[in-house]
């Protein structure tokens, strides 16, 4: 399963980019695989705030909802409206065109796992 | 998302290796480790809609009901008129409790006039044999459990008869649907009957001894290999007895409700001679209607109705979902859900709530999806 090694991670299995103040959001590979297709995604409004540990959004298969986790705390400044109007390619290229959204981090985000970690964590669970 | 429990051990088919080594998501259903889907799920219906799916539906109980009152038992234990029945041919029934509530939803085959073969659900099949055999005292029959011995492949879509044509002994073309007869597939002998839970055109394929279902299935995909034919999971066949209108055991029915209920009162021959298990209650159903009725429920939006969800007419909650998903065929969501009887699409505006928010839907006559023929 792929899991790059620019990444963070979080336990509830989305990733995490930060650039310039900036953290962009999505599920991991390993999340996309367990859900299966990939019908409806719920985002959080661009101009509210999200807290970290916080549900956001939600994910759904054909079979299941999944809360949507914040991984970090501020302002939400964009989501892929591409993803919400077609959501299978959160499942097809989940590091890439499936992100889902972006966050203005007030303060560098902590707790996050290192690719060593999240991969440690998928290997627990399979 | 959450790790899988590690319960205690599942029952597997003849088919878990092939399904393991062809890289299928496995699932527990119903104690069987069951495979969910192989690739993606939407694409295993589609190819069910437009091509052909091939599924293993080895947990499902096989029952034996023999001897010289097969028939007689039957006609007590269940809700069909089951003696009516030609040899070759299938019903689908249920088995009530005196209360008239759904114990489970069968298919029933007569193999010759003393020899009926009862195809169960997996998670009723013990219950099913435990009524059975039960309401066989004082009958000259015999019920007996066979499961262990079956296994069963279904080949669903509108090439399955191409597909299977040249594997089998049988002229396609006289075997009619609901109808089951032994020839052999790939040379094994099995039982071929012209059954499914897809709304398409398709057939189910019965096997003794069940080991000898990973040649029959591989002979299955590699003459289904130019006909677009794909193994299907659990899923997909969920999606796809969804839009085709047919309840699910646990969902749509369950031993609070009648088969009245959920519209299917026409599988209840309260014109068939002699006392059967549940007639009173039945008779007093189909006197009284029933309370609610089971509906179909297109979303306009594109959130998906989950099972459970309150259904409003005009804010007013007047039943709930039992089964919902996206339809990969319309499109959009669909659901099926039990509404309080006399409601209809003129009663008013009809929402339901989804975790708190009401997404609009209109109320449709099931089913969903009807093949062209």
């Amino acid at each position: 399963m792929s899991v790059p090694a620019e990444l963070h991670y979080t336990s509830e299995h989305e990733w995490v980019a930060v650039a310039d103040g900036v953290a962009t959001v999505g599920i991991t590979a390993y999340a996309a695989e367990a859900l299966g297709d990939i019908v409806y995604v719920d985002l959080p409004e661009v101009g509210g705030t999200v807290s970290a540990g916080d549900t956001c959004g939600e994910v759904e298969s054909t079979k299941s909802v999944s809360d949507l986790y914040s991984p970090v705390n501020g302002e939400v400044v964009a989501v892929n409206e591409a993803a919400v109007a077609d959501p299978e390619v959160i499942g097809t290229d989940p590091y890439g065109q499936g992100w889902l959204f972006k966050v203005e981090v007030s303060e560098e985000p902590a707790d996050l796992l290192s690719p060593e970690q999240y991969t440690q964590l998928t290997e627990g669970e399979g | 998302m959450t790790a899988p429990n590690q319960g205690p051990a599942l029952r597997t088919t003849p088919l878990h290796a092939v399904h393991r080594r062809a890289g299928a998501a496995l699932v527990d259903f119903a104690g069987w480790e069951m495979p969910l889907r192989y690739t993606g799920e939407r694409a295993e219906h589609t190819a069910v809609r437009e091509r052909a799916g091939l599924f293993d539906l080895s947990h499902m109980g096989e029952i034996h009901v023999t001897g010289p009152q097969a028939a007689d038992l039957l006609d007590y234990a269940l809700v069909g008129h089951l003696s009516q029945v030609a040899v070759g041919r299938a019903r689908y029934t249920m088995i009530t409790a005196a209360d008239g509530g759904v114990l489970d939803d069968l298919i029933v085959y007569r193999l010759a006039d003393h020899d009926y073969l009862v195809v169960a659900n997996a998670a009723n099949a013990a219950a099913v044999l435990a009524a059975l055999t039960e309401r066989a005292a004082g009958f000259d029959a015999r019920v007996e459990d066979r499961s262990a011995d079956y296994a069963l492949i279904a080949v669903q879509g509108p090439a399955a008869a191409a597909i299977l044509a040249p594997l089998t002994d049988a002229d396609l073309d006289t075997i009619k649907y609901y109808a089951g007869y032994r020839h052999t597939v790939a040379g094994r002998p099995a039982l071929l009957a012209r059954t499914g839970y897809t709304g398409e055109d398709g057939f189910e394929i019965f096997l003794t001894p069940g080991t000898e279902a990973p040649a029959v299935w591989a002979a299955l995909l590699e003459a289904g290999e130019p006909h677009g034919l794909v193994p299907a999971g659990l899923s997909a066949r969920d999606t796809l007895r969804l839009e085709a209108g047919m309840p699910l055991y646990g969902n749509e029915l369950d031993p609070g409700t009648t088969p009245y209920d959920a519209g299917l009162g026409r599988v209840v021959k309260l014109d068939k001679p002699g006392d059967f298990v549940g007639r009173a209650a039945l008779e007093a159903a189909a006197k009284a209607g029933p309370a609610r009725r089971l509906v179909g429920l297109v979303a306009r939006g594109r959130r998906p109705l989950r099972r459970g969800n309150p259904v409003l007419c005009d804010g007013r909650e007047v039943g709930s979902v039992t089964s919902g998903a996206p339809s990969p065929t319309l499109g959009k969501p669909i659901a099926m859900a039990y509404v309080e009887a006399g409601l209809d699409s003129g009663s008013g505006a009809f929402s339901v709530d989804v975790r708190g928010r009401a997404e609009e839907v209109d109320l449709v006559d099931l089913p969903f999806y009807k093949r062209g023929r």
